[in-house]
């Protein structure tokens, strides 16, 4: 898997991407500054001018790439000049950006609010939400690129269905040996147990863990640490039975599983939800010790 | 083309649970939306779950605190359906292991919210919405039903009587948000739509970008009345600057509104001398706003949400979400100061008009969740009742369409039964501005011809999407966005909070010049992969007929009733309006038209009475 489209040679890793990108940048360069062009007709046109220096604008550098479309068939990075208004967050830039400057910019959001997951991006060389991350915070210019060791789509769009593979390789479902026979009996659950797992339950498949994690960008099939978080948030639940738990935890030891996990702490640094994944994959571990599994 | 037996569109809460109702009964189902499941808005709902769970609890009473809570403009079967089945609901998601906020014995915690008579919402710490979603996709996964996501809903698939009520629904026209591939779904049993409300209408919303009322548009163009359009909630609690919504529940845990003098305005300016903070929303919302134009707002745009004196330990218990969402989006400290707040758009009572099993008046098409309108929101829907409302009438419309025998609805749909037609006093003509038949302008009209068999019905609205695509793609213009920005505009400034007739005769005239606008959009992103461009152009569409439906049943409503409020005519009519405002799109031009609201329940008559708190 790379940070870059299907069929583009570069090995370039993401980190590198972020701090050094002139060599892509250079040949592709289009500036957009801040004079809104409405009229969708002249689309291929490149405005070059400076923004206004009366008006306070941010730099946003987007990275743009469309396996269909001629210009963008080449990854590069477009500059766009937003106005910026206090609270804008980068979100906002880029849908400033969309519907002034380019209507073919791309990329997924939905709530404004951090709780659909859509819009996580690679900010200035992290993964973070668009929506919740403030423009004001960040150095300029402010790159933006898709989320690094998925592959490209379009722009900012990266294909997320090995994402949602690994997540429902867990049996990602409450699976308890037997529910109340009433109908509207309820199956009790102590505070304490619902405080253990509550912030496992927070988890809102942005895919930025999976994302930051060097280890499932060289182990393919490695769940990866939202996948085991939500093993995790099963696993921990004392409403399923034992057997159901052994069941779990025989799924996160085997060999992609768990042991893979080098307690880097990028998956926890990145997660907008504060998520201690390595902490939940390590308790795991102990788990799978304890039930006396065996070692990968 | 896909076949299954009944195709459901939206993978919120209503969509997922029809889907996993249909499939329980038997039937080959598969969700088709344009987000994935996860990321639909369910997941943003924050609040509760109103359920009569507890022995000094009755369904009965909350049906009366829903009655009233509609300003007597539910229908009394749909209501009573809705309380009577809610606890049911809520423990069948307990039982599939939702993370409930728990009592020290284990038990579900409930809290109080407003406008009901016994702490009976039921939550998930104040990201109930999110639990509920990501509990019912594991549902999903668990049974294998089949997601087209990523798969955007352009159009029906429906015949063309000359009466809404002998067409019928064969399918849904898909586009491959990825591919760019255009395909019938052919539905042998049902289509059941979940596609949320039109909160993109507002500029100020709490409502995601994706909630352009896609459902409700193409089932309005197809015959499908919509009902009650006038009732847009506004939630007195949304953040000034994104209109990120601040749950009631901080309210309900005891959160005190403040103005600018640091006066605690609900009491001391008698707008709820009963139940202050804890109101009905309708009723905070204006009294916030009189707080502003009376001159006693913060920087004169809005008032203070004080939840301080909680103290950390229960506001991170049960709001720690507040926390984040005032820090991150307003760089507020609830902890240490109040928050700021405002009126914002947040739902919409009205909908596509149903009854108690989710049917439509056109054969094999159904709508739950916020789209549809039973009707049991009335004039105003109370803190805590959406969410009941998808998992009790998304699985009712599930087990409909699989086929699953239920007890005749006694809500009539359509133009049957005792209705009256009516006329509105529209300064401009309405609906389509003279091209009707131009696949790009009216969105897609009915396509097919007389009762064709299925798969031509499909055929037909295929191409035509094709068509309609094919045309935006390749012709000049201007951009959707300043069209959509024009009506969003309109919208939060005249048929906002309070509105008055000059208002909405001016809101009619702007979103004509939009419509007349729209003729000429098109679409500069020429490519076939992830073309946002193109879906988003084909959704103002959509937002430009629910924003004249919005406006036009709120020019014809001339009462003060629930959220409704009318400069001119300052009281709740109940000799003339104790019935529903229906639009019906006849050959491209809205039709209006009554029907009475059903007080009769099941074992009482519901008794409009003033409606204090």
């Amino acid at each position: 898997m790379s940070t870059h489209p299907p069929q583009q040679q570069s090995e370039e890793p993401a980190a590198e991407q972020s701090t050094d990108s002139a060599a892509t940048e250079s040949d592709h360069h289009h500036d957009h500054a801040a004079e809104p062009r409405r009229d969708v007709g002249d689309q291929t046109d490149e405005t070059e001018h400076e923004p206004d220096a009366n008006e306070d604008t941010r730099e946003i550098k987007v990275f743009r790439y469309d396996p269909e479309v001629e210009a963008k068939q080449e990854p590069r990075f477009d500059t766009f000049h937003v106005p910026f208004t206090k609270g804008m967050t980068v979100l906002d830039a880029v849908i400033y950006a969309r519907d002034q400057f380019d209507p073919s910019l791309t990329f997924r959001h939905s709530c404004r609010q951090a709780v659909c997951g859509s819009d996580a991006f690679f900010v200035n060389g992290q993964q973070r939400l668009g929506c919740k991350t403030q423009l004001s915070e960040l150095e300029e210019p402010v790159r933006i690129e898709p989320l690094p060791h998925q592959d490209v789509v379009k722009d900012l769009v990266v294909d997320m269905e090995h994402f949602y593979e690994e997540m429902e390789a867990v049996d990602p479902y409450f699976d308890p040996d037997e529910t109340p026979d009433g109908e509207l009996e309820e199956q009790r659950q102590s505070r304490a147990n619902r405080e253990k797992v509550k912030m496992s339950t927070r988890c809102i498949w942005c895919g930025a863990c999976f994302s930051s994690c060097n280890i499932a960008a060289g182990d393919n099939e490695y769940l990866g640490p939202a996948a085991l978080n939500k093993a995790y948030r099963f696993a921990m639940d004392e409403r399923e039975g034992d057997s159901k738990t052994q069941d779990r935890l025989e799924t996160i030891e085997q060999e992609h599983g768990v042991w893979r996990c080098q307690t880097q702490f990028s998956c926890t640094n990145v997660c907008p939800k504060d998520i201690p994944l390595t902490e939940h994959i390590q308790e795991l571990k102990r788990e799978a010790v304890k039930k006396n599994l065996k070692f990968w | 083309m896909y076949e299954h037996d009944v195709v459901v569109v939206g993978a919120g809460g209503a969509g997922l649970r029809a889907a996993i109702a249909a499939d329980e009964a038997g039937a080959d189902v598969a969700i088709v939306s344009k987000l994935h499941p996860v990321r639909s808005h369910t997941g943003a709902a924050e609040g509760g779950i109103n359920a009569a769970l507890r022995d000094a609890d009755s369904w009965e009473d909350h049906a009366y605190d829903t009655m009233k809570g509609s300003d007597y403009l539910g229908d009394a079967p749909a209501i009573e359906t809705l309380c009577q089945n809610s606890p049911y609901e809520v423990i069948q998601l307990e039982h599939w292991g939702m993370a409930f906020s728990r009592e020290d014995d284990g038990r579900v915690s409930q809290r109080p919210f407003g406008g009901l008579s016994f702490p009976r919402t039921t939550y998930a710490g104040a990201e109930t919405g999110h639990h509920l979603l990501h509990t019912m996709y594991e549902q999903v996964v668990k049974r294998g039903i089949e997601v087209y996501d990523e798969w955007h809903v352009l159009d029906l698939a429906v015949t063309d009587e000359e009466r809404p009520e002998d067409r019928h629904c064969h399918g849904v026209v898909g586009y491959d948000v990825a591919s760019g591939e255009v395909s019938g779904f052919k539905a042998r049993d049902g289509v059941i739509l979940a596609t949320g409300g039109p909160g993109q209408a507002f500029d100020h919303t709490t409502n995601a970008v994706s909630c352009t009322g896609d459902g409700q548009a193409m089932a309005y163009r197809a015959g499908v009345p919509l009902e009650d359009m006038e009732f847009i909630q506004f939630h007195p609690t949304t953040l000034p600057s994104t209109g990120v919504l601040i749950s009631e529940g901080v309210r309900g845990e005891g959160g005190i509104l403040y103005n600018a003098d640091g006066e605690r305005f609900m009491f001391e300016h008698g707008y709820a001398n009963n139940d202050g903070e804890l109101a009905s929303r309708d009723v905070v919302s204006r009294a916030e706003l009189t707080e502003v134009n009376e001159g006693r707002g913060i920087e004169d745009e809005y008032v203070h949400l004080d939840m301080r004196h909680l103290g950390e330990e229960r506001i991170t218990d049960r709001l720690e979400n507040i926390l984040h969402l005032a820090e991150d989006f307003e760089g507020a400290d609830g902890l240490d100061e109040p928050m700021p707040v405002k009126p914002g758009q947040h739902y919409a009572m009205g909908g596509l008009e149903t009854d108690e099993n989710g049917e439509t008046c056109v054969g094999g098409l159904y709508a739950a969740g916020e789209c549809a309108c039973a009707s049991v929101h009335g004039a105003n829907r109370l803190g805590g009742n959406a969410l009941p409302e998808l998992i009790v009438f998304g699985k009712r419309a599930g087990y409909h369409a699989a086929g699953k025998e239920m007890e005749p609805a006694e809500i009539e749909t359509g133009q049957r039964g005792e209705f009256e037609r009516a006329t509105v006093d529209s300064p401009v003509e309405l609906g389509d501005p003279g091209s009707f038949g131009d696949a790009v302008a009216d969105g897609g009209a009915v396509a097919a011809s007389g009762s064709a068999d299925a798969d031509s019905v499909l055929d037909s609205t295929v191409e035509q999407a094709r068509q309609r695509i094919d045309t935006l793609l390749h012709s000049d213009g201007i951009h959707h966005s300043e069209v959509r920005a024009d009506v969003q505009e309109t919208m939060t400034a005249k048929v906002n909070v309070f509105r008055e007739e000059n208002g909405l005769k001016e809101a009619l005239r702007e979103i004509r010049q939009a419509r007349e606008e729209y003729e000429n959009v098109a679409v500069s992103d020429p490519s076939q992969t992830f073309n946002t461009d193109l879906l988003q152009t084909i959704e103002t569409r959509n937002l430009l007929d629910l924003a004249e439906a919005i406006t036009v049943g709120a020019l014809a409503r001339d009462e003060f009733r629930g959220a409704h409020w009318r400069a001119e005519h300052q009281e709740r009519k109940d000799d003339e309006w104790l019935k529903h405002t229906l639009l019906s799109w006849n050959d491209g031009s809205p039709e209006l038209w009554f029907r009475p609201v059903v007080l009769e329940g099941e074992e009482k008559t519901y008794k409009p009475k003033t409606r204090s708190y």
